[in-house]
């Protein structure tokens, strides 16, 4: 069965599927596959048919089911849901069960999504590889030697793999569009403050995103249809009258006319020669179809790993420090006093990379240091946002790759922390200039492995990103290959 | 111990409770001794995903405030997260504003024992959000309560302009008369409404030199009487310690002391300031606050006189005593009325006392403001009026009153009910008068004799008169008339 979103969703309404079938062949590739691929922490199969079932009993009566009408999705484990644990993959939050819903789970509830399963995750979100989750490894369906990316790398690879209709990740400096790009899916970042974070476990606060990992783009911008808008419960989503919400799914067709796409040379220069020619040739296609081509110069965006690593840090120092075993979180055993409760139960619950990131923060933000790091940091990022505007100025969109490589073999980057931060070098100023930004599938390496085409749009231009990227998409077949394990 | 020239020099600062409905960032109720943990969400107990939302009523009245002190209002502000780790505290850091406080520079008037007032210097204050409560009621553990969580309070730290205990009680006093005129706060000092942390030290002249002791700051004090004393008993120990030790200020030995109320004595907490270190930087949860110029106007349409001013306008404007016009100034609603009375024809020092003795007795009693007995201004003007023309007595004035917050009646249609209409008719009083000289020609005989009988004599023959008339002539008309008759 063909689980893409949009095509099931029109065939559940239509009543020529029914919901708890297609629930049911998920779970069955689920059992099938995922021992082998490990995306998911947690699944729902008794709730999900139960109101898979319910919700085929709605559209038999002939009553509106929603948006996304039955489709199986995913989530990833650091959204809260009111059913099962939310962990964000660490022994800390192990046995968190939350007693509301995410903003983002009521829209996908009240859209008719089913949601079928939490996916796995680097601890926190922590990570680009996923191997940082405390619970679970996870695989590449493409190449089980290969990770998934990270850190949203349990929602890329179920949506690779077909074990589900399309995934929530959460992106703080690549986390949907780098694990979208190592297992060929679609991935978006929104615009920051298009979606709510309300219920999103915060890593760094002013770069959290949710947003969309799908098989394709029309499916991303059906997701972004159900999870946009303004959220009273979260003060920096933004508000409808700055933005309001546009539909993506109306035009997605429609390619833009006079389309202006503006390429940076030295960061297609400091990627893998593979990647350099499925980027070239992506060039091409957009050139084919009458786009210009502009070369800019974005200066400062060199700096956008420094930066990153300094304002994430410092903002996940103060988002992290309410798991100390007294308010949240595991509680270690055999201790003297408070101080030795909040000592022990850190030191054993979370993972070294979190540990590294929040010593980061600390000495980011601590007297002396601050101004040096934390306010310089601060500077360089408002210089990032200029770059874009000034780009923006010239340009539709920016294409660059969404990673130098392709998908990396577990252990590879494990010992040496800078390669691994390295490797989000291309995400991160998306997140620093809060633009909206899409991985797609735009070729394979030598290994056959596929390469991502990232896109960066203005702020709040989510609606023309998806028709730029699906521009590409209708002259392409990337996006139909599927990995060879299912 | 020597007799030494010496200052005291006192800075103070104060945390007052905002008087909102709902807590500085959720929407749970302010409480206070309710069941503990009863008032509560996931935003103020800082469960992961919970997102702040700021209470826009918090800030308003926070402005009112800064406006009442003569400070600045920031047209831009901001929310910083200061993080320490403490069991009351859910995530670890507090809400509140680090380096652009909502106002600042301003300046209070407070009254002096000599009738005179000094202007004491406001550094700053700032809206945060108050923390839960550790419990330690019951075996080796500790509980949390944090119902208070998340209670907008607003620190007001003055410069170190007070230079006695009196003073320090004086400003205390007025502050609290200041944020009741306003409704900033219900000010209820055993509720901790208001917290005082006095920094006391001294400067020491000895043999044409000047040393400055120590710094000690005291915690947490709820009561005016607690201040003064704790102020005093500082100073005296400071003088001692100083002859002792000859121990200066510097760097790091600043002390923090407890308030022993029993024991009438500071004790040390603190050995020495911990070199604490906040980490304070910018909340990303929450959004910027910017001052418009018409949100700004909104704000102050709120402002009223201060009572201070108000008070010495009344002694001047009313001629009343300096102590009464504090009594009706003390609240801004019983100052309202009295004013209301005397322009409906009330004389001012009849109406004062009327308040004073009997309606501020009675509110008291009925746990009420003067102006909500149920008395109208109107009819309070025409109780005084009554009064004042002798058509009723002082204490049949009183007894109207009482009934008057019983019935809507006039006190007119009262006072004939009761029967308490003087007899002010010269004519029919003079005929009893005759009648009763008639009776008592002892007595007569006694007042005309002169000497010492003569006084006593009239006053049995004036109280012959009260008695006939069952108390209802009027005294002045009858003594008129014995004086003419004898
Ligand atoms: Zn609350």
């Amino acid at each position: 069965m063909d689980c893409n979103c949009k095509k099931l969703r029109d065939d559940i309404a239509a009543g020529r599927i029914k919901s708890a079938e297609a629930v049911e062949a998920v779970f069955d590739t689920i059992e099938k596959n995922d021992s082998k691929i490990g995306s998911y922490i947690s699944t729902f199969k008794e709730q999900a048919i139960a109101n898979s079932k319910q919700l085929d009993e709605k559209i038999s009566t002939g009553k509106s089911a929603g948006i996304l009408a039955g489709t199986p999705i995913a989530i990833k484990d650091n959204m809260c849901t009111t059913f099962g644990a939310t962990s964000c993959a660490s022994k800390m939050l192990e046995n968190f069960h939350a007693p509301y819903n995410a903003t983002v789970v009521e829209k996908l509830i009240s859209a008719g999504a089913i949601i079928i399963g939490k996916t796995n995750m680097d601890e926190f979100a922590m990570g680009s590889s996923t191997e940082n989750s405390a619970l679970l490894k996870t695989v590449n369906p493409w190449n089980t030697q290969c990770v998934p990316g990270g850190s949203s790398g349990g929602s890329a690879a179920a949506v690779a793999a077909g074990m589900c209709s399309a995934a929530l990740g959460s992106d703080t400096g690549g986390s949907i569009r780098q694990p979208a790009s190592f297992c060929g899916v679609v991935g978006l970042k929104p615009t920051y403050g298009r979606v709510s974070r309300f219920g999103l476990v915060a890593f760094g606060s002013s770069l959290d995103q949710i947003g969309p990992i799908t098989q394709n783009v029309t499916d991303a911008a059906l997701m972004m249809n159900v999870i946009a808008g303004h959220d009273p419960a979260d003060s920096t989503s933004v508000d409808e009258k700055t933005a309001p919400v546009c539909d993506c799914l109306e035009k997605i067709d429609e390619p833009i006319g006079n389309l202006k796409i503006a390429v940076v040379p030295q960061f297609n220069t400091g990627a893998d020669g593979d990647v350099q020619k499925a980027i070239n040739e992506a060039i091409e296609v957009y050139k084919k179809m009458g786009a210009e081509i502009v070369e800019i110069d974005m200066p400062h965006l060199e700096y956008s790993v420094a930066v990153y690593y300094i304002v994430a840090t410092a903002e996940a120092s103060g988002n992290l420090a309410r798991y100390d075993g007294v308010h949240y979180g595991h509680r270690a055993e055999d201790i003297e006093n408070y101080i030795d409760v909040y000592c022990k139960s850190r030191a054993a619950g979370f993972g070294k990379e979190v540990k590294r990131r929040i010593m980061l923060g600390t000495y980011a933000l601590s007297s002396g240091y601050y101004d040096a790091y934390y306010l310089k940091a601060l500077k360089v990022r408002n210089l990032i946002r200029g770059d874009f505007l000034r780009a923006f100025e010239k340009c539709d969109c920016v294409l660059i790759p969404t990673c130098p490589t392709t998908a990396f073999k577990f252990g590879e980057k494990m010992d040496d922390p800078l390669k691994m931060y390295l490797s989000d070098v291309y995400t991160i100023a998306a997140n620093l200039a809060g633009v909206p930004a899409i991985s797609i599938p735009c070729g394979f390496d030598g290994n056959d492995l596929p390469i991502g085409l990232q896109l960066m749009a203005p702020a709040f231009g989510e609606d023309k990103l998806l028709r730029i990227a699906r521009m590409f998409e209708s002259k392409t077949d990337w996006h139909k290959r599927r990995p060879p394990i299912i | 111990m020597e007799n030494l020239e010496y200052k005291i020099i006192v800075g103070l600062e104060i945390h007052v409770q905002l008087l909102t409905k709902s807590k500085m960032f959720c929407s749970c109720a302010i409480s206070f001794g309710e069941r503990a943990n009863s008032r509560v969400c996931p935003v103020c107990v800082g469960m992961p995903g919970s997102l702040p939302v700021m209470n826009k009523k918090a800030v308003e009245l926070s402005a009112l405030a800064g406006m009442a002190l003569n400070c600045k209002i920031a047209k831009f502000t901001k929310w910083d997260r200061k993080s320490y780790y403490y069991p009351d505290l859910p995530k670890n850091y507090q809400i509140s504003q680090y380096d652009l406080p909502l106002a600042a520079a301003g300046f209070i008037e407070i009254p002096l024992e000599n009738g005179q007032t000094k202007t004491i210097r406001i550094t700053r204050a700032h809206l945060e959000e108050d923390a839960g409560k550790n419990l330690h009621t019951t075996g080796n553990f500790s509980q949390v309560d944090l119902n208070r969580a998340g209670t907008p309070l607003l620190e007001i730290v003055t410069e170190p302009d007070l230079s006695s205990a009196a003073e320090v009680r004086s400003l205390a006093v007025e502050l609290q008369r200041i944020v009741r005129y306003l409704g900033v706060s219900e000010a209820d000092m055993q509720k901790g409404h208001m917290r005082f942390e006095p920094n006391v030290n001294l400067h020491i002249t000895k043999d044409g030199k000047e040393y400055k002791t120590p710094i000690a700051e005291i915690k947490n004090l709820n009561s005016f009487r607690a201040i003064e004393r704790s102020v005093d008993y500082e100073v005296q120990r400071q003088l001692d310690e100083f002859s002792r030790t000859g121990i200066t200020m510097e760097t790091g030995n600043k002390t923090t002391r407890g308030w022993d109320d029993d024991a009438g004595k500071t004790v040390l907490q603190r050995e020495k300031e911990e070199a604490n270190d906040y980490r304070y930087f910018p909340d990303p949860d929450l959004v910027p606050v910017e001052f418009t110029d018409s949100w700004l106007a909104e704000i102050r349409a709120g402002l009223c006189e201060m009572p201070i001013k108000r008070q010495l306008r009344f002694v001047n404007e009313y001629d009343l005593s300096d102590y009464d016009a504090g009594v009706l100034t003390a609240e801004r609603t019983t100052a309202d009325f009295f004013e209301e009375a005397v322009k409906s024809g009330g004389q001012s020092k009849r109406v004062c006392n009327l308040l004073t003795q009997v309606g501020l007795k009675m509110a008291n009693e009925a746990n009420c403001s003067a102006a909500e007995l149920g008395i109208t201004a109107e009819n309070l003007a025409k109780l005084a009026k009554m009064a004042d023309g002798g058509q009723i007595s002082a204490t049949a004035a009183k007894t109207i009153m009482e009934k008057m917050t019983q019935t809507a009646d006039e006190p007119k249609v009262i006072a004939e009910q009761l029967n308490l209409i003087q007899k002010n008719d010269t004519a029919e009083l003079e005929v009893i008068v005759e009648k009763i000289l008639a009776e008592n020609a002892k007595a007569v005989e006694d007042v005309k004799s002169g000497g010492k009988k003569s006084k006593a004599a009239k006053g049995f023959l004036l109280g012959q008169v009260m008695q006939k008339t069952k108390g209802r002539a009027n005294p002045k008309v009858v003594a008129e008339i014995l004086e003419r008759k004898l």
